[in-house]
């Protein structure tokens, strides 16, 4: 398969593809994250196999894969969330910044890179108190207030609470919830962002809402996003990454992978053969 | 000229619509069966029925003559025909509190560890042992309490109580061994495996990503549990609570046997008291004369409104802990 | 790492351990009870606690034969009233009943469930003592009968509810009326959760004291018949443990050890029958 050992930080972007003309030509990209020849194993069943990719600095990557291809259970490998279930085993290097995270501090590494869940999932606290949560914990140089407001407005949720920030986080509706999600977690100031289907729970004018978020917040930082909706990845990523029952098919720029996918099985899936 | 016959078998069964008499209704093996567990089922209201009944007017006496002044008055003397309720229910008060204070912080660490830390298999086991430890009778932690625990109060525990908080009234006065705070820890302990399993149960209810988004914004372990887990599953926990406080208000041998079955009221921790099932179970076949047995009923009746009213909290607060758990946020 | 996260991370390894304490403390004052009544009482289980007679206060060699006696004629009494009036009525509430009668009648058991033992004993008093004068074995059943239904009721009403549709469903199918198909189908496919639930109601009321003060009240000798007040273990180790006699003490602990014992094994028995079996959804 693939080229790039442990890149550099600033290197060309070689997609680890099979075939080799879909490189990427000059545009020097620098790698956020790397993955590097992941297995990943529930007790002994095997459900990730040999995946190496990078996460663009300052880009959007999305992973998309049928149900059960292995997009979920690699994202939450980039903040060791597997951790959390008992018989998981991760083999294989992951690096952060060119460092390995797997032989770093957990709690260190959460806050650099973030998680939105797929449900919405606030805490049962005010509006307020859910996205001052990180920073209380954390410690902030801002004041409080002004970092949560800071917050709301990246996640373009300001004007709707701001008269209301003591208000419960359950009154707001499922795409204000998620939005406050999104404000919780950009609050600790994450270098890297993780969204695990996030608007699958959600109606069409609160998915246009946040996908239209995630591309401002490119800016703030990198994003990794999976998602089952195959417009969306269209619509809001600068790569995509397909998987297939654990491997990792094809990765490359995403209107590249749209509309001349390299891999015959990457094409069925796009149009639909399959998903 | 063949013609197919359908005939309507009339197995018996009612026709839609139509109204049997009562006994052709009864002959059906079903109304019967019907009846009778019903008579069953009804007989389980009348008996809670009656015994509200029989409670309240087994106390009509001392009610008649003191009204709720019985609760307020200190004195208790059956030889003036002088009943008040008040050092029984300040020395229920007290112990229960007391119970609570020991048990409420160990019973929800213990809690939070079979729920967040222990693996599954060596959680339910431990709750297994909580569960048998529930089901030890308030007379061998009364035995044990006389026996064991109040030659330990009276050698060791109670100087040394006094002897580093000593300035305090609550450890004045001579010590017996016996008394408020030996019934109090020997309440914590009967009290203890409730909390225990119903603060577990709640914890174990909080959905996962609530831990987990928590976790992911870089806390510890023990903030994830503290700061999040812990307050989602607070009304439970306030169930428990409740639930371990009317256990606690009616316990009645554990306590007669340490608390010394004296009628006073005392800000000493020290001090020998009484409580309300206490009384009851000292002096209800002594008691000479209507007025002083109705007013010993009168008693139960208070103990038993007590209960009541926390049953009833406590139920209520466990329900709507796990309903909030399941349909989260209005859309 | 940062002296601040150094710092939260000690906290956490340190509240997490303060949590495995508290369980640990709890969990073992049930080995400190069974050690201390082990300890006490094991060396003054003969014989003669088995088969003698209280002796006349002060006089060692007695034994609690009429309290072991009179324990097991009022829990065959308190049995006897209270289980089929828990175990049908749970046939009713699962089988037959509307919304609205489940409701009163279940809120009723739970209520009966919270009052307190010394309560339910000043109950059967007036309903039982006090019209026939006297304490009696009848009476002392019947308070720890009623302690009894709350317990099997409820727990039985739950396992007949988890019996699947389709086991229901299939018995109807093939004609059988529905008390055929409750008595044939659908109360044998509950059976281990019901004894499970029998049997911790047993276990429940065997250790209780406080009802009987008032109702079996207690007997130096045998007691005859069911209407007659009668020694009972209980009431037997609360008279021995506050007593001023040695020996009576000794039997105190031996008769715990015998009472807490015979719970404890129940409860374990009861709690075994339910692991085999088919496994309830938790409500």
């Amino acid at each position: 398969m693939h080229a790039s050992a442990r890149p550099a930080v600033s290197v060309n972007f070689t997609p680890p593809v099979t075939n080799a003309s879909s490189r990427e030509p000059a545009a020097a990209l620098s790698m956020r994250m790397n993955i590097h020849k992941v297995n990943f194993y529930y007790g002994t069943k095997q459900t990730l196999f040999d995946i190496s990719l990078g996460i663009a600095n300052s880009k959007v990557t999305a992973l998309i894969g049928p149900s059960g291809c292995g997009k979920s259970t690699l994202l939450r490998t980039l903040n060791r969330m597997h951790e959390t279930v008992r018989h998981a085993r991760l083999e294989g290097e992951i690096l952060l910044d060119n460092k390995n995270i797997l032989a770093q501090d957990v709690t260190a590494l959460r806050r650099r890179v973030g998680m939105v869940f797929q449900r919405p999932n606030p805490f049962p606290k005010s509006i307020f108190e859910n996205v001052a949560y990180g920073l209380r914990i954390n410690g902030t140089k801002l004041a409080m207030a002004d970092a949560v407001e800071k917050s709301l407005r990246h996640a373009a949720l300001w004007d709707e609470v701001k008269d209301h920030l003591h208000k419960s986080a359950y009154e707001l509706s499922g795409g204000q919830q998620q939005r406050l999600c999104i404000a919780r977690a950009l609050a600790v100031e994450p270098e890297v962002l993780l969204l695990d289907e996030p608007c699958s729970a959600l109606d069409p004018i609160s998915t246009a809402k946040i996908e239209e978020l995630l591309v401002s917040l490119k800016d703030l930082c990198t994003i990794a996003i999976v998602t089952h909706n195959m417009q969306q990845a269209a619509r809001v990523s600068d790569f995509t990454a397909f998987l297939l029952m654990g491997q990792l098919i094809e990765f490359s720029p995403t209107p590249h992978l749209f509309t001349t996918p390299s891999d015959p099985r990457t094409e069925a899936y796009i149009t639909g053969r399959f998903g | 000229m063949a013609s197919t016959i359908t005939t309507v078998p009339n197995a018996g069964a009612p026709i839609a619509g139509s109204r049997r008499s009562f006994w052709s209704r009864l002959r059906d093996g079903d109304e019967i069966a019907r009846l009778i567990t019903f008579l069953f089922a009804a007989s389980v209201v009348f008996v809670t029925l009656l015994l509200i009944f029989e409670l309240w007017r087994g106390s009509a006496l001392p009610r008649h003559k003191f009204g709720f002044h019985f609760l307020t008055t200190q004195v208790w003397d059956p030889i003036l025909d002088q009943f008040g309720a008040l050092p029984f229910i300040y020395g229920t008060l007290v112990t229960s509190g007391l119970a609570l204070l020991l048990a409420v912080p160990l019973g929800i660490g213990a809690a939070i560890f079979l729920a967040e830390l222990a693996p599954a298999r060596v959680s339910d086991t431990l709750q297994f042992f909580i569960d048998l430890l529930a089901a030890v009778p308030s007379v061998i932690y009364g035995l044990l309490g006389f026996l064991a625990l109040i030659p330990l109060m009276r050698d060791y525990i109670q100087p040394a109580l006094k002897k580093t908080l000593g300035f305090l009234p609550f450890f004045t006065g001579p010590m017996y061994g016996l008394g408020f705070l030996t019934a109090g820890i020997v309440l914590a302990i009967m009290v203890i495996p409730y909390i225990i399993s119903v603060s577990r149960e709640v914890l174990l209810s909080v959905p996962r990503d609530q831990r987990e988004a928590a976790l992911a914004l870089g806390s510890t372990r023990w903030e994830s549990t503290w700061k999040v887990v812990v307050p989602f599953a607070r009304t439970g926990i306030m169930g428990s609570i409740f639930l371990a406080l009317a256990r606690a208000l009616g316990e009645t041998m554990a306590v007669t046997m340490v608390i010394g079955n004296v009628v006073t009221i005392s800000p000493s921790l020290f001090s020998p008291g009484y409580s309300i099932a206490a009384v009851i179970a000292n002096e209800f076949t002594e008691a000479t004369g209507d007025l002083y047995l109705q007013a010993l009923v009168e008693l139960g009746l208070v103990l038993f409104f007590l209960t009541f009213i926390l049953n009833g909290l406590a139920r209520l607060l466990i329900v709507a802990t796990s309903q909030r758990g399941s349909g989260m946020g209005h859309t | 790492m940062s002296g601040r996260l150094r710092w939260r991370k000690f906290i956490s390894n340190f509240m997490l351990t303060m949590t495995g304490l508290c369980a640990f403390v709890a969990v073992s004052v049930l080995f400190l009870i069974l050690g201390y009544l082990v300890y006490n009482g094991g060396t003054s289980i003969s014989w003669n606690f088995f088969t003698k007679l209280p002796a006349p206060v002060g006089e060692t060699g007695g034994g609690m034969a009429n309290a072991i006696i009179g324990s097991g004629k009022l829990l065959l009494v308190a049995t006897l009233f209270g289980v089929p009036i828990g175990f049908f009525g749970a046939i009713y509430l699962a089988e037959f009943s509307g919304s609205k009668t489940a409701f009163v009648v279940r809120y009723a058991a739970d209520l009966l469930n919270g009052v307190p033992s010394i309560v339910i004993g000043i109950f059967a008093y007036s309903l039982v003592v006090l019209p026939f004068k006297h304490f009696s074995t009848m009476a002392g059943g019947f308070a720890l009968g009623m302690m009894m239904i709350p317990i099997t009721l409820r727990s039985t009403e739950e396992f007949l509810l988890a019996v699947p549709r389709a086991l229901r469903e299939g018995a109807m199918a093939l004609g059988a009326s529905k008390w055929k198909t409750i008595a044939t189908v659908i109360v044998p496919a509950a059976y281990r959760g019901i004894l499970t639930a029998i049997l911790l109601a047993f276990a429940r009321v065997a250790g209780e004291t406080a009802p009987l003060l008032f109702t079996s009240f207690g007997n130096r000798y045998w007691s005859h018949g069911w209407s007659e007040p009668t020694s009972s273990l209980p009431v037997m180790i609360f008279t021995y443990a506050i007593s001023p006699y040695e020996d009576w003490h000794r039997q105190a602990w031996a008769a715990g050890l015998v009472l807490l014992a015979l719970i404890l094994v129940v409860n374990i028995i009861a709690r075994a029958i339910l692991a085999r079996g088919i496994a309830v959804p938790r409500t």
